[in-house]
This record gives structure tokens, C-alpha cells and sequence, in this order.
């Protein structure tokens, strides 16, 4: 047990040098480590939000609401197809509860037709798990004699609902990027779910204006026969129009013809800018070949009437078209402050996120907090290191100074291990490590106190030594493979801060079985060589 | 040259197995105790379990007006409101209850910075809506029952069923006084706290194994001695080492309670407490119970134990 190979020293020396020397980075400010080549150890600590201050932001997709935009869609294609084949149909209704769209065909004749026609709008969804065929993410069939009925079915909303995460992520990375933020970090949680992280930012509520807004750009016409404000006091919609408010305080309602003439899918780019004339905050946009070609169209026909801007179904501004728009590009004006043209510019170029998104858990930190408990936790942990330092070399006098000296490399190797790993330091990461340099000494006094007994059987000190190292072996493991499975469980289903105290218990325990084990057996085997002692004292 | 202080002297012998009558006592009152305190006067549970928003803030002025922010925050109608000192007399804990719906949570965060101003600084914004709330809870019960599970198969796989069940018997006994803690403290009960049990769990469990461990190894040595006294030897041996053991994790965690901040001090309260609490577990909990479990020894003659145990034993003999 005392003797060392060269092949093992070489081992152990190559770890504890590695362990030192990707720590080292560690202890200079970030600032002292811009100018260190790439090829020397560099890397610090990733600090939590909780030290470092930022938003931690959970969104969940409104699956009510993508169900709806989704079944739309589906309304919108039904009474394309039936019109396409010359289908009289009526009765044209979505339900979001069944998820389902149904109609009515008028002629008993058609039936067949419209059937045969409407199973095209079904679309086969990505394998199962098993690679077999899911099924199609729309379920046509007859209701009756003379009714279609189209059901969204479970493979088809889980598909919808990946993509729509997805795209919802893309969304919202552009979105958060362009706040100009360092290393965000956006990404997916279980079915429905998106968290999003975002170290240092201190106006937390523009961000979560910028991502949460759906960003839905239309325009529509505004209906010139309807009385807006009688509408509104009345109630009573015309057919085919819709009442919509504006963004103004207090808002002011509009009255729109209900179809879509440009979306903000056709839009190619926008921008912030500035008014020519008035010299106030506008936002520049340019549509897409489509959507010039469509909006030259529409302009062309309604001169003189005002069409309106809506953004999320709010009105941002409705002008008066004065000319044809033949270019395709264009300027909304809405009584902007800068960075609200700024923010309506990044919304637009970012495109529409699929479906509603609202925050469910927020936990916001601010840099001074985060600052405060770097401080505080530093202290703690180094008044608590200092204690058992004392204390272990009070019990055990030399055999203390190895297994402080371990303990140190130990702590050394975590923060090596943490910023390699790219693992992140939080505040209870902070009280795992001393929880470390506790249980890591724990190995120690498990081995010493075997030695002791050792010695009172009266064996010699070689024998002792290597006695006491191997009983204690099997209890260092067993003892803390049991700690570990808490701590793993932990891990496991925890989030944030709590995950961050089991990633450094997890690592530490694990140093700890190589620190307090090999490299305090190495310290004592030199010494035990070195000096020959009649007796250990311990 | 320094040789250490021997804190416990090597011939050390406690009859500890012979208090059990009292300490079966203070066990039972320690374990079924905190289910009383929980029932009548409850837990403080925090918005982590209970949903609601929870902000820091740091005001101008010190100390900070708590009654003229509580009138204004009570004024938004935004249910119940609780307002405290936090660590410093110009630092603020808001704490508002769980809204009907993630919107309105959402808007009373806005409302509060709307009512407050801009004279204060907001240190720390935290907001639980109502579904996530609900899954913390389900997986914070999951994680302790799921922690005690592995346990238990863990130690049953390598050591005897008694053990098993011994250690996590005194593992219940652990979480429910640590939880008695945080009822009879009215410390905040959230997902920290659940961290600071399932790290209890997994410290106490440590502790138990090195005795269990020194049972058997005793059960095979001394073939003939009755069960009382081979588990007083066994606790006696090994006391040094858990003693030692405890003070160092104690000295440790203990300078977090001073100097932790007010974030962590929860988390710190309920280690530290855990590790006196598992000191009296292994010792008056774990072992004493093998007895009661009819731990046998002719479990370990016949069990097949491995060569290189087998051999250990043999040497011992």
C-alpha cells in the first residue's frame, strides 16, 4: 500500500498540477486574464445569477392559443379547398375545445367530392419513438349525412407544439441578441416550456416586453361605412369587420374589415429611424417580391382611404393611403419614444413568435445582490475553511497538515473541474464546497483513527499506516457513495442555484475519494521514508 | 513533535445502548413531534410551494419606511401582503400572495414598481405562478422519497436488511425534526429547503454506514458477545471518528449563519442543525434500533461474504 509506482506517482503529480493550475485562473480578476495566451488555462467559474445578477425567466406556450391560430388555419384552408372545387358548403365553425373544425355541405351530391378533397389537408407527422408511422396531424371524417368534421389529433399537436417551441426559441434568441446582452442562455424545458437566461441585465421588464410580445404584424383596412365609436358604445360589429383598439392613452377603437392584406410574414426588414419632416422616432420596414407586389395592389385600389397597422390586434397608427405604395417599403409612425422604435424594429425583424407565451416563474437578481453574496459567501467560506484547518491540525497534529493539504488540492481540483465543465458557481454551490472541506476531511479522520487503533494493537508504524488506509477504504466508499445518492437526486430535480450545490458536492465528494485518499497516502508513505520514524505521531 | 489532542480517549466506554429507554423517548418526541407542530401552528411555506411574488428591495433612506410601503402596497388589492426587514434596516422583503392567473401575477409585479417609485432599488424579484408551484411541490416529496428509496436499497445491497431499514427509520426521524425546525423557527419552507433535508439525508446516511459498517466487522470478531454490549463497542470505537467528523462539518458550515447573508441563512440554520440532529441519530437512533430489528449474526457466518472480507475477518479472528 506504501509503495508507489512510478507510472501512479506520475499520475497523481499530473492531476494535482492540472487541478492547481486550471484553478489558478480563478483567483485574478477577469480583467488580469485578457492578455494570457489561449494555450495556458484561462477559463474562470461561471457565476450563477445569483451571484452575478440576471433574469431567469420560464415561459410556457399557450397551447389554447396555438390550438386556436392552428385551427384558423384550418378553417381558412377548408373554405379555400371547397371553394376551389365549386363545393357548397355552410356552417363553417372551429371549436377549441374538441379542437375541431367542422362544416356543412350543402348538396347530399357533393359529399363524397368534399370528402375526398378535404382528407388532402391531412398531413402524415414525423415517426414515433419506434421509427413506425405516427398518423396524420388532422383527422378528417363524416358527421352524418351531410357534415365534415376535422379533429387536430394528439401526434399532430405534439409536432405542432415542437416546432412552435422551436421556432419560439429562434424568436426569441433574435430578440434577446439584439438587446445586446452576453451569452443568453434560451432554451427548451419539458413539452411546452422555455427557459430563458439572461446574465447582467438590469431593465428586466423591457426584456420581458421584447420576448413575450406575440409581435403579429398586420395591416388591414379601415371599414370607411362603419362609425367607430358608435360601434364601440354599441357593440354591434357589421358582418365582416372586426372592432379593434389602438395603443393610444386612453385607447381609441377602429373598425376593420376583417381580412388580412399583408402580414408581417412578408416583411424582409425593419428598422429604426427617423420622420424626414417631423424628425420623430419612426420604424422603416421593406416587404418581401409577395408582399410588395400585394401591398401595391391594395394601395393602388384604396387611395384616399386609411388602412391601419396592427400589431398583437392593436392599432399602432391607421394613415390615410395618399398615393400608391409601389416599392414595398414603408414607415410607421406611432408616437415612439427611440427606444420604443428600437424595440418595435427588433419585434419586426424577429417575426411572430407561434403562439402566446407567458411567463410562469420569474426570479430576477440585481448586480448589487449578486455582488453582495459573492462577498458574504467568500467570507463564510473562508472562516469555515480556516476553522477546520485549526481544527484538523489540532487533533491530529502532522497527519492534520496532510490531510489539509489534500483538502486544499481538493477545493482546488473543484474549481479546476467547475471551470472546465463550464458548470455554473452559485451561492449554495458556495456552502457545497465547505460542505466538501468537511466531508473531505472526514476521509481523513476515518483513516487516522484507524491508524490509532492500529498502533494501540501494537504494530509497527509501517504497518499501521498501511492497516489504517486499507480497513478504512471500504467505509470511505460506502459512506460516501450513500451521500451521493442524495446529492445525485438532487441534482436530478433541482434548477438553478440548488442544482449548483449539488454539481459541486457531486465533484467535490468525488475529488475527495482521490485527494484524502491517494494523495494524503503519498504525503504520508515520502514522509514515512524519509524520516523512519520509531514510532507515528498521531 | 505535536501529536494532535485525542478529543475522545481511545478506552472510552458509554454505555450508550443502555439510555435507550430515554432516548427512544426523545426520539419518538423529536419524530412524531414536528407532525404536531406542523399540523397547529403549520409551515412558513414560501412562494416557491405557495406561488406569489416575492420582492427585495433597497430603499434611500435608512431605515427604510415600512409602514408607508406597506400602505402603499396594500392599497393595490393585490390580496394579502407581507412586509419585513431583511437583513438590513433599509432592505425589504414584499411578499404577496399567489394570483388567480400568470397575467395578473405578472401585473402585480408592475403594479408595486408603479406605487414604489423609482426612490428604490430592486434587489431581487421572484415570481411563482400558480402551475409551476405545484410541480415544486410534487417534485420536492418525490426527490426525498425517491433519495430514501436508493438509500434503502443501497445499504440492504451491502450490508443486511436490518441495516437498511435501521438507517432509514433514523433518516425519517431526521427529516421530520428538521422539518420541526422549520415549523417551530417559522423559517421560510421552499426548495432550498428541500436541498438542505435531501443533503441531511445524505450526510446523516454517511455517518450511519461508518458505524453499521464497524458492526459488522465487530459481529464477525466477537462471535460470542450479546447484541447490547457489541453495539456499544461498536458506537464506542468509532466515537472519536464521530465526533471529530461533526465538529469539523459544524466549524465548517457554521461561520455561513454569521456571515452567509440573509439569502442563504435558511439553508445554513437547517444544516447546521442537521448536523448536530445526525451526531444524536447515529448514535441513539440507528443503532439501538438493529436491537429492536433482531439483527442476527449468524446472518454474516453464513452470508457469502466476498474472499478479500473473508479473508479480512479470518485475520481478525
Amino acid at each position: 500500500m506504501l509503495h508507489f509506482q512510478r507510472w501512479k506517482l506520475i499520475l497523481v503529480a499530473t492531476v494535482v498540477t492540472l487541478g492547481l493550475l486550471y484553478a489558478l485562473p480563478n483567483l485574478f480578476p477577469s480583467s488580469a486574464l485578457q492578455g494570457v495566451p489561449t494555450w495556458l488555462p484561462h477559463k474562470q467559474v461561471n457565476l450563477g445569477l445569483d451571484l452575478q445578477g440576471g433574469a431567469h425567466l420560464l415561459y410556457q406556450l399557450d397551447e389554447k392559443d396555438l390550438v386556436e391560430g392552428w385551427l384558423n388555419t384550418i378553417r381558412g384552408d377548408v373554405r379555400e379547398t371547397l371553394r376551389r372545387g365549386r363545393i357548397g358548403y355552410t356552417d363553417l365553425a372551429q371549436n377549441t375545445a374538441t379542437r375541431s373544425v367542422s362544416v356543412k355541405i350543402r348538396e347530399p351530391g357533393d359529399m363524397d367530392k368534399a370528402f375526398e378533397e378535404l382528407k388532402k389537408l391531412a398531413v402524415p407527422v414525423g415517426a414515433d419513438v419506434f421509427g413506425g408511422f405516427a398518423g396524420n396531424d388532422i383527422e378528417v371524417e363524416r358527421q352524418g349525412a351531410d357534415s365534415i368534421r376535422l379533429t387536430i389529433t394528439d401526434p399532430g399537436l405534439t409536432h405542432r407544439m415542437t416546432s412552435a417551441i422551436q421556432a419560439s426559441i429562434e424568436t426569441i434568441r433574435r430578440r434577446v441578441d439584439a438587446m445586446g446582452t452576453t451569452e443568453p442562455s434560451i432554451q427548451r424545458e419539458g413539452r411546452d416550456r422555455v427557459l430563458v437566461q439572461v446574465p447582467g441585465v438590469s431593465d428586466v421588464e423591457r426584456l420581458k416586453n421584447l420576448i413575450g410580445e406575440t409581435g403579429k404584424l398586420e395591416f388591414k383596412l379601415v371599414d370607411p361605412a362603419a362609425d367607430a365609436l358608435q360601434v364601440a358604445e354599441t357593440k354591434q360589429v357589421p358582418p365582416g369587420d372586426e372592432l379593434v383598439y389602438s395603443t393610444d392613452d386612453p385607447p381609441l377603437p377602429y373598425v376593420l374589415k376583417d381580412q388580412v392584406l399583408v402580414s408581417g410574414q412578408n416583411l424582409d426588414d425593419a428598422q429604426p429611424g427617423f420622420d424626414g419632416q417631423t424628425g420623430e422616432p419612426v420604424v422603416t420596414f421593406r416587404f418581401d417580391a409577395a408582399g410588395a407586389k400585394r401591398f401595391a395592389k391594395v394601395t393602388q385600389e384604396n387611395v384616399g382611404l386609411p388602412f391601419a397597422i396592427v400589431l398583437d390586434n392593436k392599432v399602432i397608427s391607421a394613415p390615410v393611403i395618399r398615393e400608391p405604395i409601389l416599392g414595398g417599403t414603408g414607415q410607421i409612425s406611432g408616437k415612439f419614444s427611440v427606444q420604443e422604435a428600437n424595440d418595435l424594429s427588433v419585434l419586426l425583424r424577429s417575426g411572430a413568435l407561434p403562439a402566446k407565451l407567458s411567463v410562469i416563474e420569474e426570479r430576477t437578481v440585481g448586480a448589487s445582490l449578486g455582488a453582495d453574496s459573492i462577498e458574504s459567501g467568500k467570507m463564510a467560506a473562508y472562516w469555515g475553511m480556516a476553522l477546520v484547518v485549526i481544527f484538523m491540525f489540532v487533533a491530529y497534529g502532522l497527519f492534520g497538515l496532510f490531510a489539509n493539504i489534500a483538502m486544499l488540492i481538493n477545493v482546488a481540483i473543484i474549481f479546476a473541474v467547475l471551470s472546465l465543465m463550464g458548470a455554473t458557481l452559485t451561492l449554495p454551490g458556495i456552502a457545497g464546497i465547505v460542505l466538501v472541506i468537511g466531508m473531505a476531511v472526514d476521509a481523513n479522520v476515518l483513516i487516522n483513527e484507524r491508524i490509532r487503533e492500529e498502533i494501540r494493537t501494537g504494530k509497527s508504524p509501517f504497518a499501521a499506516v498501511e492497516a489504517g488506509y486499507k480497513r478504512a477504504l471500504t467505509t470511505i466508499i460506502d459512506s460516501n457513495v450513500t451521500t451521493l445518492i442524495g446529492v445525485l437526486v438532487l441534482f436530478w430535480m433541482g434548477s438553478g442555484p440548488v442544482r449548483g450545490f449539488a454539481t459541486t458536492l457531486t465533484i467535490g465528494i468525488l475529488a475527495s475519494l482521490f485527494t484524502a485518499v491517494t494523495v494524503t497516502r503519498l504525503m504520508v508513505a515520502y514522509w514515512l521514508r524519509w524520516k523512519r520514524p520509531q514510532e507515528i505521531p498521531i | 513533535m505535536f501529536r494532535g489532542i485525542q478529543f475522545v480517549p481511545p478506552d472510552t466506554k458509554i454505555d450508550f445502548v443502555g439510555f435507550r429507554t430515554i432516548t427512544w423517548i426523545v426520539s419518538a418526541l423529536l419524530t412524531v413531534g414536528p407532525l404536531l407542530l406542523v399540523w397547529t401552528i403549520g409551515l412558513n411555506m414560501g412562494i416557491d410551494f405557495q406561488g406569489g411574488t416575492l420582492i427585495e428591495i433597497q430603499t434611500k433612506q435608512s431605515p427604510a419606511d415600512l409602514g408607508g410601503i406597506r400602505s402603499k402596497v396594500s392599497n393595490l388589492g393585490l390580496g394579502e401582503v407581507q412586509i419585513q426587514e431583511f437583513g438590513a434596516p433599509n432592505a425589504v422583503l414584499i411578499r404577496i400572495a399567489s394570483q388567480p392567473t400568470e397575467q395578473e401575477q405578472q401585473q402585480s409585479i408592475a403594479k408595486v414598481k408603479e406605487a414604489l417609485g423609482e426612490d428604490v432599488e430592486y434587489r431581487r424579484v421572484e415570481i411563482v405562478g400558480p402551475t409551476i408551484s405545484g410541480e415544486l411541490i410534487a417534485s420536492g416529496t418525490l426527490a426525498v422519497v425517491v433519495a430514501m428509496i436508493g438509500i434503502l436499497i443501497y445499504v440492504w445491497f451491502r450490508f443486511e436488511w436490518q441495516f437498511g431499514v435501521a438507517a432509514v427509520a433514523s433518516l425519517v426521524h431526521d427529516v421530520t425534526a428538521t422539518i420541526g425546525l422549520y415549523s417551530i423557527l417559522q423559517l421560510e419552507f421552499n426548495v432550498s429547503s428541500i436541498a438542505a433535508i435531501l443533503t441531511i439525508i445524505g450526510y446523516s446516511l454517511n455517518d450511519k454506514v461508518v458505524i453499521f459498517d464497524r458492526v459488522r466487522e465487530n459481529l464477525r470478531k466477537y462471535k460470542r458477545m450479546p447484541m447490547v454490549e457489541l453495539l456499544d463497542l461498536s458506537i464506542n470505537e468509532t466515537l472519536s471518528r464521530t465526533v471529530l467528523t461533526h465538529v469539523t462539518t459544524f466549524l465548517a458550515l457554521l461561520p455561513f449563519l454569521f456571515f452567509g447573508g440573509e439569502a442563504i441563512y435558511g439553508f445554513a440554520l437547517a444544516m447546521v442543525f442537521g448536523i448536530v440532529l445526525t451526531c444524536y441519530s447515529s448514535i441513539f437512533v440507528a443503532s439501538p434500533l438493529q436491537l429492536i430489528l433482531g439483527m442476527r449474526r449468524d446472518a454474516f457466518s453464513a452470508a457469502p461474504a466476498s474472499s478479500k472480507e473473508r479473508g479480512t475477518a479470518a485475520a481478525r479472528a
